[in-house]
């Protein structure tokens, strides 16, 4: 241990015992962050933002929701949004950010797809944001059943009926899940156990990790321009800041990422104040009724086109019944998006998608994609709809199957165009 | 030296061997703690007489917490030897109301004497085989036994066991 001075100051107290100093450096102020990135980029400080709006929320619902079955309808309907005051800005808070948090993480995924921030050195980042996306929709899940209405109990009772697909245990598994025969009380009580303590913390954790993973290689860039970090962070501290390609994240960088988590806090309220019921299904202030099913059940909007992906097939093929078909297909997109990395096989090319012509359509064609699922899975399956449904699967699965096929071709291509260096 | 090294190596083996021991009998544990409870797995038997139920209505009734259509069949509706029940001169079809796809609660239809579910779109004929949709089988039949004109949910009688082959 290095010898222990008398402090001149506080921070230097700190220093001696905490390393203070040198943490600031790593974290924030030699913390580079390549100049050349666009609003795209300030995504995942946005999601920080929306996470801690959770976090404080959740805290304020927690202290007057009541786990049971019998009273925890009351407790949000009633006391939250009644009696408590300031109850109603809790609840529609943490409704409408548990609602923008997806829509900022479909675009921050997007945007990792689109400007090939997946691969060469940035494979771990991609997997535990992934794991992210998985562990926030568990914990979207888990949360939304907890109101106990009518739509949050359906949704309950179909989603751990998933498991049944699962060959020999499915049946014994729902059971076992559930903790009763049917979403009950067991069921509530062990959901909010996960949704306030297990998953937040797997997600505070998982924040870490994604965090550092993106300490060594670095962010992206606009252009995925390869750039030595150390001769420009140099340069930047030389004074040369112009010349510099990089600045530090604290507090030049940061001070754009302020700038959007303002607008994005701006809409975000405006929101909470004025729209707060487009994260509220009207179904769900009905107190649930496990003897009576809605006559249309859809998840939340961010679990539409997976939703859509598991009923697209409503046949049977080949003697396979088309619910085994559907829970495939479902497995097959949750965890496709995960092995992204993999499937682009042009491994030198990290260009963004405007400069890979096949990448590019594929790109657009996997969003278009998504919005027609995501549009077709709030819509009743029946007559076209069902169709259109099934036809964007096979598009949604063909595409995944593809992807090895042109981003190989790709690489093999010599010419210029062809999207190659 | 080596002595020393495979002493070592056999500390660090005994207590890894000993630490998985309590590492599954911990998950064993956590596993259990999951189970549903005794007085849930213990969910009563209920009666129902089907004496009072006029042809070509469906009764809902709940029983571990499911609910338990009964359709008594009017003289228009094909029977179905493998599923109904015959008792007292009439037949009745009793299933578990459940869509077997994801398990949405059908409806019943008297216009097209069927059961529809919403959610998917599956439908079910009267004695409820699945006829369209997603759903990859009839509706279960629960375990009954018949006492006369009564209908005992809960418990497995002859006449349930002639219908339903042998669970694997
Ligand atoms: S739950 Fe009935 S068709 Fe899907």
């Amino acid at each position: 241990m290095a010898e222990i001075r008398k402090a001149t100051g506080f921070i230097d107290w700190l220093d001696q015992r905490l390393a203070v100093n040198k943490f600031i450096k790593v974290m924030m102020t030699e913390y580079w962050i390549p100049k050349n990135i666009n609003f795209l980029w300030a995504m995942g400080v946005v999601l920080m933002v929306l996470f801690m709006v959770l976090i404080v929320s959740g805290i304020f619902l927690l202290m007057y929701y009541k786990p049971d079955i019998k009273l925890a309808f009351d407790s949000v309907n009633y006391t939250i949004m009644q009696e408590v005051e300031y109850g109603w800005l809790w609840r529609h808070m943490h409704g409408v950010a548990a609602s923008a948090i997806f829509l900022v993480i479909y675009i921050h995924m997007f945007t990792g797809i689109y400007y090939g921030s997946y691969k060469k050195g940035r494979e771990v980042i991609w997997l535990t944001g992934m794991a992210l996306f998985g562990m926030f929709s568990a914990e979207a899940f888990s949360g939304y059943m907890l109101p106990w209405g009518q739509m949050s109990y359906w949704a309950a009772q179909v989603i751990t009926n998933l498991f049944g697909g699962i060959p020999v245990i499915g049946d014994a598994l729902v059971i076992w899940i559930r903790g009763d025969f049917l979403v009950a009380d067991a069921t509530l009580t062990r959901f909010f156990m996960l949704h306030v303590l297990l998953l937040p913390l797997v997600i505070l954790l998982l924040i870490a990790v994604h965090f550092y993973s993106l300490r060594m290689p670095h962010v992206n860039n606009q252009d995925s321009e390869e750039f030595d970090f150390d001769v420009e962070s140099k340069k930047y501290l030389d004074g040369k800041k112009v010349e510099s390609k990089v600045v530090p994240f604290w507090p030049v960088f940061l001070s754009k990422d302020f700038f959007v988590v303002g607008v994005a806090l701006t809409i975000f309220f405006y929101l909470v104040c004025f729209h707060f019921d487009f994260a509220m299904d009207p179904i769900n202030f009905e107190p649930a009724n496990n003897m009576k099913t809605p006559p249309h059940i859809y998840p939340e909007w961010y679990f539409l086109w997976s939703y859509e992906v598991l009923r697209g097939f409503f046949f049977d093929i080949a003697g396979v019944p088309a619910m085994k078909i559907g829970l495939a297909a479902f497995g097959f997109a949750n965890v496709i998006f995960m092995l992204l990395p993999f499937l682009d096989r042009n491994p030198m090319h990290t260009a963004p998608a405007h400069k890979r012509p096949a990448f590019f359509i594929w790109f657009w064609l996997l969003l278009i994609d998504m919005i027609v699922l995501t549009v077709y899975g709030k819509l009743p399956p029946t007559g076209n709809n069902a169709w259109v449904g099934f036809g964007a699967t096979i598009v949604f699965l063909a595409l995944f199957i593809l992807l090895p096929i042109i981003t190989k071709m790709e690489a093999n291509c010599k010419c210029n165009n062809g999207g190659c260096k | 030296m080596a002595v020393e090294q495979s002493r070592r190596d056999f500390i660090g083996m005994a207590f890894g061997g000993f630490a998985a021991a309590g590492g599954i009998i911990a998950l064993g544990a956590m596993k259990k703690t999951w189970d549903p409870l005794p007085s849930v797995q213990s969910a009563g038997f209920i009666t129902v007489d089907l004496s009072p139920m006029k042809e070509g209505e469906v009764q809902t009734i709940q029983w571990r917490g499911k609910p338990i259509f009964i359709l008594k069949k009017s003289a228009d509706m094909p029977k179905n030897e493998k599923r109904d029940i015959t008792t007292g001169g009439s037949t009745y079809a009793v299933m578990i109301g459940l869509c077997t796809h994801l398990g949405c609660i059908p409806t019943w239809m008297p216009a097209t004497k069927q059961f529809k579910c919403a959610c998917h779109g599956g439908e079910f004929d009267a004695s409820g085989i699945n006829t369209f949709g997603p759903p990859p089988r009839p509706m279960d039949i629960p375990p009954f036994k018949i006492d006369g004109a009564k209908l005992v949910l809960g418990e497995e009688g002859p006449e349930y066991k002639k219908l339903v082959p042998k669970k694997a």
